[in-house]
């Protein structure tokens, strides 16, 4: 045995994964559960265990719903390592991985990858100036550094566009004005798909309140934006835009820019397992089955990493994953899987009725898959969408030939950011489809890491052949 | 600007030094988090244009927040802020293009 081996390694430990480690385990199985944070929870949950009255207040009770999955991880005998980047993956279920700059291997008779999501790039002009950040990001300051943004500009279209906003506003510290981009067109082909989200009302309810609770607070809104650029010469200093046929200017240091989310697909990359394009969602989701399975049995993914959903159906689809892990590992059988995942599914049902409403209704404008030449596409390597046509014109026409030609994604975040709207631009170039032309191949590691961690690596792996 | 939720308390407080000026946050705080919070937005000048660049994701994803400390290149977002840490401006090749200075830089 080279390293620690564990019947599941999960990786990730928001909604999805943290539910799949508590599952497995109460099956018995041996669990390690990776995450890069220093607390249990994702994005959606993040610090939830450390959160102040004062800012529980602000967050509101879906977060704190996190609370009572975090306390369960700490009771378990779930083996959670906190603060590890996982930085390789291998066919044979071996998982590399460093904890302060020394690497650890490990290996899993089943993997469940629930990495979670990414904001998509909101390639504007002016989105690379400091000052300039995700609403996510914003959101993650509220919760890990108890920071509340002020007069901020909220730029996009989406759920958490408005859920932020909120939760800015129960800071005491009201957005100055929030830029939508869907336009009439989006509601009315959202209307056919209201029936079906009505089976989850309760959601629909939400998104209403935090609708009124802006409109209640005179927060400023602009819907159907365009022109949008962010101006500023060394940072952000005013958004300039067209709405309602008129040029607007506002001035803020402040732009928090989102136009929803969309699964981290790193792993199942660097694997190779089998992506399908979602033309709802406008990205590339991993092949899955009901039950999370990939295209390589080893491995599962659950949560936002194979389809975005939410917390809820994130939770729910974690424990699904684990069920079809035990039983892939022989820990239960066919029947008893079937017949454990039979209520979650329909529960995970009723929780996704709502998304191919919310998918139509805030679906990306089609501006943003098109920036003008000068806008940056890669912030790493600074490639700008005219350079990114130069070279398709040239014939350059799937990703991975472009990285050759203009270094654009190449940098450090390896196309994070700026792999799906590469794929759109070479699709409207090329006048290809999104299948054809692919996406950008993701190699390990997966993140940067000193070559001493390489090294040491090496080191510890022939220590424990020596003993 | 960003304000902070609850004010800072002696055992809450860090002081911290960025290019050689002191500044100080809370205990818990990332690098990144409280370098905006002291009203420093840029962190960076990348090395292709040396423009500036500051936090964008705040997720580890976006690598626009790197920061040098003790002489290795970190995410400011995935870093948290110590008591006396000593945090740099990393190299930037630009920098060594236009200034030729002869040092070694740490890029990623």
């Amino acid at each position: 045995m080279i390293s620690s081996d564990f019947d599941i390694v999960v990786i990730g430990a928001g909604p999805a994964g943290t539910s799949a480690a508590l599952e497995a385990k109460s099956h018995g199985a041996s669990v390690c559960l990776l995450d890069e944070q220093m607390s249990a929870g994702g994005q959606i949950y993040r610090n939830v265990e450390n959160v102040t009255p004062a800012l529980a207040s602000v967050l509101g009770s879906d977060y704190l719903s996190g609370c009572s999955l975090v306390d369960g991880l700490k009771r378990s005998a779930v083996d959670h390592r906190s603060g590890v980047v996982v930085w390789s993956i291998e066919h044979d279920g071996t998982v590399i991985f460093s904890r302060e700059n020394r690497a650890r291997q490990i290996r899993g008779k089943h993997i469940i990858i629930s990495t979670g999501a990414v904001e998509r790039a909101v390639p504007l002009p002016g989105w690379t100036l400091p000052g300039v950040i995700t609403a996510g990001a914003a959101q993650i300051m509220l919760k890990s550094d108890g920071m509340v943004a002020e007069d901020a500009v909220l730029v996009g279209s989406g759920p958490l566009l408005y859920l932020v906003a909120t939760q800015l506003l129960a800071a005491g510290s009201p957005p100055k004005a929030l830029i939508e981009t869907q336009t009439p067109k989006n509601y009315l082909a959202a209307l056919p798909h209201l029936f079906s989200a009505l089976r989850n009302w309760e959601q629909l309810i939400k998104g209403v309140g935090f609708l009124a609770e802006l409109k209640r607070a005179k927060v400023l809104r602009f819907t159907g934006a365009t022109d949008i650029e962010i101006q500023g010469n060394d940072v952000a200093e005013a958004v300039t835009f067209h709405a309602s046929g008129r040029a607007h200017q506002i001035a803020t240091d402040k732009v928090l820019l989102h136009q929803g989310v969309v699964p981290n697909t790193q792993i199942s990359r660097v694997l190779n397992l089998e992506h399908r394009y979602d033309r709802d969602q406008r990205c590339f989701c991993p092949v899955i089955d009901e039950f999370g399975q990939t295209s390589d049995p080893r491995f599962s993914i659950a949560g936002d990493g194979a389809v975005i959903g939410g917390a809820k159906v994130a939770g729910l689809s974690g424990k699904i994953a684990a069920i079809n892990a035990v039983y892939r590992i022989g820990r239960i059988d066919k029947t008893a899987r079937d017949q454990a995942a039979r209520p979650l599914f329909r529960k995970r049902r009723k929780e996704r009725a709502i998304r191919r409403f919310l998918d139509v209704l805030y679906a990306p404008p089609a501006f943003l898959f098109n920036p003008a030449d000068n806008t940056i596409v890669c912030r790493c390597e600074e490639v700008r969408a005219g350079e990114i046509r130069q070279w398709a014109a040239l014939g350059v026409s799937t990703p991975n030939q472009m990285k050759v030609h203009s270094r654009c994604g190449m940098g450090p975040c390896q196309s994070r950011n700026c792999g799906l709207i590469v794929t759109e631009l070479l699709v409207k170039e090329t006048c290809s489809t999104q299948e054809a032309v692919g996406a950008f191949r993701i190699r390990a590691p997966l993140k940067p890491i000193a070559l001493s961690e390489m090294a040491r690596l090496m080191e510890t792996i022939y220590e424990v052949r020596q003993q | 600007m960003f304000k902070t939720l609850t004010s800072a308390t002696p055992q809450t407080e860090v002081a911290f030094e960025f290019d050689g000026q002191k500044f100080r946050a809370q205990v818990g705080m990332s690098i990144a988090a409280a370098l905006i919070l002291n009203g420093i937005q840029s962190l960076r000048n990348t090395p292709i244009s040396g423009s500036s660049r500051g936090p964008y994701c705040m997720m580890g994803s976006c690598y626009d927040c790197l920061v040098s400390v003790d002489g290795l290149t970190v995410q400011g977002c995935q870093t948290p802020v110590t008591e006396g840490l000593v945090v740099s401006r990393v190299g930037s090749c630009y920098a060594m293009q236009t200034n030729g200075a002869e040092e070694t830089y740490d890029i990623l």
